[in-house]
Formats: structure tokens, sequence, C-alpha cells
């Protein structure tokens, strides 16, 4: 907790005191701070134990239970390829195979340059677009192996991390 | 509580409604095979599965654990199905397991070794990958194996119940579960107080003390002068290893079986704890007339100490400064007895047996290495005393009752024989206290308000116009009602005791294993009576005293006279006193 800072302790804090009233506010605050910050580290776990009362290990628990949250930065575009049944059988293996062969990172890793994550996703709910895949939230229909090229290229050119 | 009628292996029963079919099945005299239950739903996360029973009209087979019972309802515990079942969850988790039986620590007291032998289980029935494993054995006191854990959930149930810090939690998830710190980490980089109660309730060897037996043993090689001295709840809880019923104290046997294993003084760690009285008694009153820090808190309890410096490092001067007893005794073997006897320090190896894993990494606590030297060389539990016992072929049951060494730091009053349960380092510093103010002895002796297995108890006492106000609390959670107080400057209290485990540590986690299963001649309650059963075994050796004042110890007045001065004189502060440090929750790895 000592390694916050000072800004940090106070947003956080007004995460949490949104949920005051809440019985069980534990996911909510976390997919605010997963929202805002893009990981949710220790220190930040044991800052909300602190404040909620919650042991530090359920809260690690909830974490590393869904994917949605992450104990490490994130990536400044994050590639989810959905390898839902639909997707899977329309090749998205291979396109995730490609992403992975181009940015030198495997499925749940981030770039050395913190550009790209990629993240492996289960049904994004997108079966009439397989096999589809979303960067910050926008939905790539149809995607095949000959695109991962030109969408990485894309982004590069998009600009650095901040 | 109203009554339901069910039926069992098509018996008829009447049991209370609201019980789980497991309970009320025990109640009926059926033991249904279980592991992840434990202590009336303290932990029922029904996930080993291994309690599956058939009920008529139900769709598939229920876990007894947590269904409960209702009007008519038809149970059969022993069809072909419910068998089948039971054998295959068990066989389902010895696939995950990390089988080396008779390596194990736990063997003898196992549970899922139990559960498979009742079921029938085979081992290598499933075979396949196995969940990547996690051994921490950073700390002094306990190991943890992940290799051995069934996810039962007991110790995550534990730990919050008895302290609610929940330094233990489920990680991950699908295969790759484990139960581990927050970020799988050591219990020595996480704010674990070390008291073993996960210990106690893990059903299988995923967590155990680590073990120094071996370090007896060198040190028997070595030809050292071994010195032992046992705290007071290993007598009241000692025979139960071997077979003994709870609550039996075993003083006289376990002096005996301690002789004939060598060791070439054997005393009581109870001749500190008066000692701890007269430097705490001292220490208190001291604080009154001065207005120092109050309330004053005990320390003699590791695993509170530890709590108090993860998580009140800001209140730290409320702890008083002694050492722990058996650290005090062992400062004071390793002076003034080496002294008397022309022994060279050095050359004596101190060993004590608790009750308590915490004690393990007390002992090597930096402030208690002085030219290098250790107060206290190895620390067993009353589970580690009992098999070294076993496997020197001493019959303790057997055993003959004889005393502690007498000479120099043998006597012991009945005020030190009660610190080991909750309550009774109060009730002996009150004792002290009363005779300092008023000049004589307190008719009644026994202090009621103090005794009894509450979490908080309080006492109003006015002792010569001296009006002091006291609290006791066992387990951490406790703990914190009283520190949250003092943090926001209101508590009433004047001088307080805290205990690490529930209880005190008579429910210490280095005590033998309460596991009903392999108690079949104790009632069917002992869970909810074991603390009070190992109490009374205490008190009752309190009574038998003739001395019961820790002031009234001759051999302790004896030690002042010629080598410590008084209390709280400068050479007993160098010998028997000690500093805190706040400590850093999650440090940095």
């Amino acid at each position: 907790m000592a390694h916050l800072s000072e800004s940090a302790v106070k947003q956080i804090g007004e995460i949490i005191s949104r949920y005051e009233n809440e019985k069980t506010p534990l996911m909510m605050i976390l997919s605010d701070i997963q929202r805002e910050y893009g990981y949710i580290p220790l220190d930040v776990q044991e800052f909300i134990s602190d404040k909620t009362g919650i042991p530090v290990a359920e809260i690690y628990g909830v974490v590393t239970f869904y994917s949605f949250f992450s104990l490490t930065p994130k990536g400044k575009y994050v590639i989810g390829v959905c390898l839902g049944t639909a997707c899977y059988v329309k090749g998205s293996q291979q396109v995730i195979d490609k992403f992975a062969e181009l940015l030198h990172i495997q499925p749940g890793q981030t770039t050395e340059d913190g550009l790209f994550t990629l993240d492996a996703l289960r049904c994004i709910g997108a079966c009439g677009i397989a096999p589809a895949l979303t960067i910050n939230g926008k939905v790539y229909p149809k995607v095949s192996v000959a695109d991962v090229q030109k969408i990485v290229e894309e982004y590069k050119s998009l600009g650095g991390a901040n | 509580m109203a009554k339901v009628n069910i039926k069992i292996e098509g018996q008829s029963y009447q049991v209370e409604e609201g019980l789980t079919i497991l309970e009320a099945a025990r109640e009926c005299g059926y033991e249904i095979p279980t592991l992840c239950a434990f202590n009336h739903g303290e932990c029922s996360l029904a996930s080993c599965r291994v309690c599956l029973v058939e009920v008529k009209g139900a769709r598939g087979l229920v876990a007894s654990c947590v269904y409960p019972v209702n009007e008519g309802m038809e149970i059969i515990i022993s069809s072909p199905k419910a068998t089948a079942a039971r054998r295959a969850s068990v066989e389902l988790l010895l696939s995950n397991h990390s089988l080396n039986c008779q390596q194990c620590d736990k063997n003898g007291h196992c549970e899922l070794l139990y559960v498979a032998q009742i079921t029938g289980a085979r081992e290598g029935k499933f075979q396949g990958e196995k969940t990547p494993i996690t051994i921490d054995q950073l700390t002094p006191s306990i190991v943890r194996d992940t290799s051995k854990c069934i996810l039962c959930g007991r110790c995550v149930a534990r730990c919050v119940s008895a302290h609610g810090t929940g330094i233990l939690g489920f990680e991950k998830r699908g295969f790759n579960t484990i139960v581990a710190p927050a970020g799988n980490r050591s219990f020595g980089e996480s704010p674990c107080i070390l008291c073993g109660q996960c210990v106690n309730v893990c059903p299988t060897g995923a967590l155990m003390e680590k073990s120094e037996i071996d370090r007896v043993d060198e040190a028997k090689k070595a030809g050292k002068y071994l010195v032992v001295q046992t705290a007071p709840a290993v007598r009241a809880a000692l025979g139960e290893e071997f077979g003994m019923k709870i609550g039996t104290p075993v003083t006289g046997k376990m002096v005996a079986a301690l002789r004939r294993l060598g060791f070439d003084k054997v005393y009581d760690t109870n001749f500190a704890a008066d000692l701890t009285i007269m430097e705490e008694a001292t220490e208190l009153l001291g604080r009154i007339k001065n207005n120092g820090v109050l309330p004053m808190i005990t320390s003699c309890s590791p695993g509170w100490v530890n709590y108090a410096e993860y998580y009140y490092g800001d209140q730290l001067d409320h702890l008083s400064s002694c050492k722990s007893p058996h650290q005090m005794q062992g400062a004071i073997i390793k002076s003034y007895f080496a002294e008397q006897k022309g022994i060279d320090p050095k050359n004596i190896f101190v060993v004590s047996i608790m009750p308590c894993t915490a004690k393990k990494a007390e002992a090597q606590r930096d402030q208690f290495i002085h030219d290098g030297m250790t107060d206290v060389d190895a620390v067993l539990t009353t589970r580690e005393l009992a098999k070294l016992i076993k496997r020197s072929g001493i019959n303790f049951v057997k055993l003959p009752d004889e005393e502690f060494d007498q000479d120099i730091l043998g006597e012991y009053t009945g005020a030190g024989v009660i610190f080991g349960t909750t309550g009774g380092v109060m009730e002996a510093a009150l004792r002290t206290a009363y005779y300092s103010l008023t000049g004589k002895e307190h008719e009644a002796i026994k202090f009621e308000a103090v005794r009894g297995m509450e979490g908080i108890k309080e006492a109003d006492l006015e002792i010569n116009g001296l009006n002091i106000k006291v609290a006791v609390a066992s387990g951490m959670k406790n703990a914190k009602v009283l520190m949250d107080q003092i943090r926001e400057g209101k508590s009433p209290y004047t001088f307080i005791e805290i205990m690490g485990c529930p209880g005190g540590c008579i429910n210490g986690g280095g005590q033998p294993f309460v596991k009903p299963q392999f108690l079949p001649n104790e009632d069917l309650n002992i869970l909810d009576t074991y603390k009070e059963k190992r109490a009374q075994a205490l008190y009752s050796e309190d009574e038998r005293q003739a001395l019961r004042q820790s002031h009234n110890n001759t051999q302790v007045q004896e030690l002042y006279a010629k080598f410590l001065g008084k209390p709280n004189s400068h050479k007993a502060h160098e010998l028997l006193h000690t500093t805190y440090k706040a400590r850093e929750r999650f440090p940095e790895k």
C-alpha cells in the first residue's frame, strides 16, 4: 500500500466509496479499477482490503478467477480473439496463432513495448460473423489469417504506448 | 426446535429440523464419510463430494453435508450407487494427490487416507495430469505443500473464523486452482501470524508444522547439554496422542518420557511463567504509577505479537516489553543456570515443547539472538513430542509419574500452570497485582470473570482504592475489537490479555488434532467441548499446587536475590525484555 501514489489512493478510494452501501461490492469495485487502470496489482488489492474488510486472499482469488481482471498492465491495444465454438470451426485458432507469431507473444501476454495484449476469448456472441475478434471493443468480422498482418500494421501506425 | 421424521437405511428416526443429512445421520448413529465439511458448517463448501448419499425422490445423489433433512425424507447411505459414487470421488481426489504417504507427517491422522480406506478407493484408478505444485517452507513454522491439498477450504474458513484475516484463499480457476496466501506467496511474505490453526483443520498433509526433530537429534549427537522445558498447555493434551481421553493431565508421564528421551534437565516453562508475572505485574504497576502507556497488553503469544506487528504497528508501545515465558526461561538457562552449574552456555541446547507453531518462528527472531546465541535452540510442538516418544519405543501410557527437576529452575506455582488457557495470564497477574497493592493474598484466589471460552471477557476490579478494568481476548478477530478501541483512544481498560489462538494455548496450532473420526471414545460433540476439557486439566493442576501465586515461587525469589536484583532491574531488562517492530504486510519480493 505504501507503494501507491497519492492520486491513486484518492481515485481508488473514490471508486470504493461509490459502492459503500452495496452488500457485495467487490466485483463492481474491481471492474471499475480494471477499466480505469487496466490492471489490479497486489498493492491495490491490499488497499481495497483495508477499506472493505474483505481479505486480500479473497480479492486475489476473484481477480485470478475472472479473465477480465488482470494483475499486470495490459497493452494499449487489447486484441481479443474469439475461440468460441463457431469461431473456432471457422479457423480462429489459426488467426490467434498468426497474431502470436507476428507479435512474438503468447495469448495472455503483452508486448514488451506495451502496445499490444493478446487475449483468447470464449464466445463473444458474434457467431454470425465468425471468426470474430475485438480490439479495444471494436469488432472485426470474418477475419482471415491473411488479414492479420494488415490489422497489426494499422495499429502500429496509430502510435506507441502512452 | 421442531422435529422431523426421517428414515435412514429403512429405520425411522426423529431429528431436529434444519440439520444437514450428515449431522442428522451422526446423531442417529451413522458416520457418513466426509472431507470438506467440518465443525457445524464452519466449512461447508460441499467441494469434496465424498459424502454423497441417496435420497428417495431427489434428482441424483445429494451432498449430505449441505442438504437439510425434511419431513418424510428417506436416506440411503449404503446403496450400490451411493457407495460407488463416494468411492469415485475419493479416487478422483487421489488422482491429483502426491501419494508418498509413508513420508508424510500427517500419516496416522490423514483424513483422505481414512476415507480412502473406508470407501475402498483405489490409487491409480484415474490417471492423468496433476496441478502444478508449490511447496512453501520459508518460515520456521508451517510447511504448505499444494500437492497434498484437496481444496476443501477448511483452512480458508478457519483463518477467517479465528482471526478475520483470511490469509489463505482460493486462487486461479478450474484445474489450476490452489489454496494459497494472495499471489501464492509464502506465509513469510504475507501477514500470516503463523498460529497454525489452518494446520489443525487440514485433513491431509498440505499444511503441517515444520519439524525440528532432526535438530534435536543433531544436538544430541554433538554431545550438547540438553535442557528441555514444557509449556503448560502441552500436559493438557499430550495424552490424546496415546489414546487417552481429552482433558487428561499427563504432567508426570510427560516428564518421565522426556527424561527417557535423554534430556539432561527437564524443566517446566511455568517457572518462567511465574517470572513473567513478576516482570509484567511490576511493569504494569509502573505504567499506572508513572502515567505510562495504557492499556498494557500481554506479549506471551507470538501469534498475537505477529498480528500486532502487521496490523497495529502504530500501537506497539501498548505491548508489554516482557519476552514470552519460554524465551525468558531460555535466557535464564543460558545465563544464571549456566553460571550456577558451571556449564559453557554455548554448549547448552535448549528445547521448548510448545503447543504452538508460531513459537518456532519466535525463537528465531533477531531480537532473541545475542552473541550469535539464541535463547531457545529448537521448538517442538506437542505433536512432534508425541512422534519422538513413539519413535523411541516408549509406552507412554505405562510410564510412571515423575517430577520435574527441582533444582534452581524447577519450582512453579498454579499461576504459571493456567497460562495455557485464555484468561490464565490475566488471572495470574491479578493474583500478584492484588498482593502488591494490598500486601495480602486474594482470598478466593480464583478470578472467575476471566475464565471461560468467550472471545472477549472483561472484569472490573477495585483493589485497594485502585480501579482496574481488564479485558481478555483470544483469536485475532476479537483482538481487533479491542485494538480498534485503543487506536480510536476509546479503550476503557488498564490491562489486556491477548492470545493468538481461540481459547488460548490449549487450542494452539501445535496441539494434537481433534478429528472426531479418529476419536471413537469421545462424545459426539467433542469439537464443542475439547477446549474446556483441556482448560479444566490446567485449572485442576492449579488447584493441586501448594503455591498458587507467582510471587510465592521461592526459586524465582532466589533468582532475583542472587542474580537479577529486582523485577525490571537493568539486568532483568537485558535478559527478559524485548522490542517490537512494525512489519510490512506484503513486502516487495
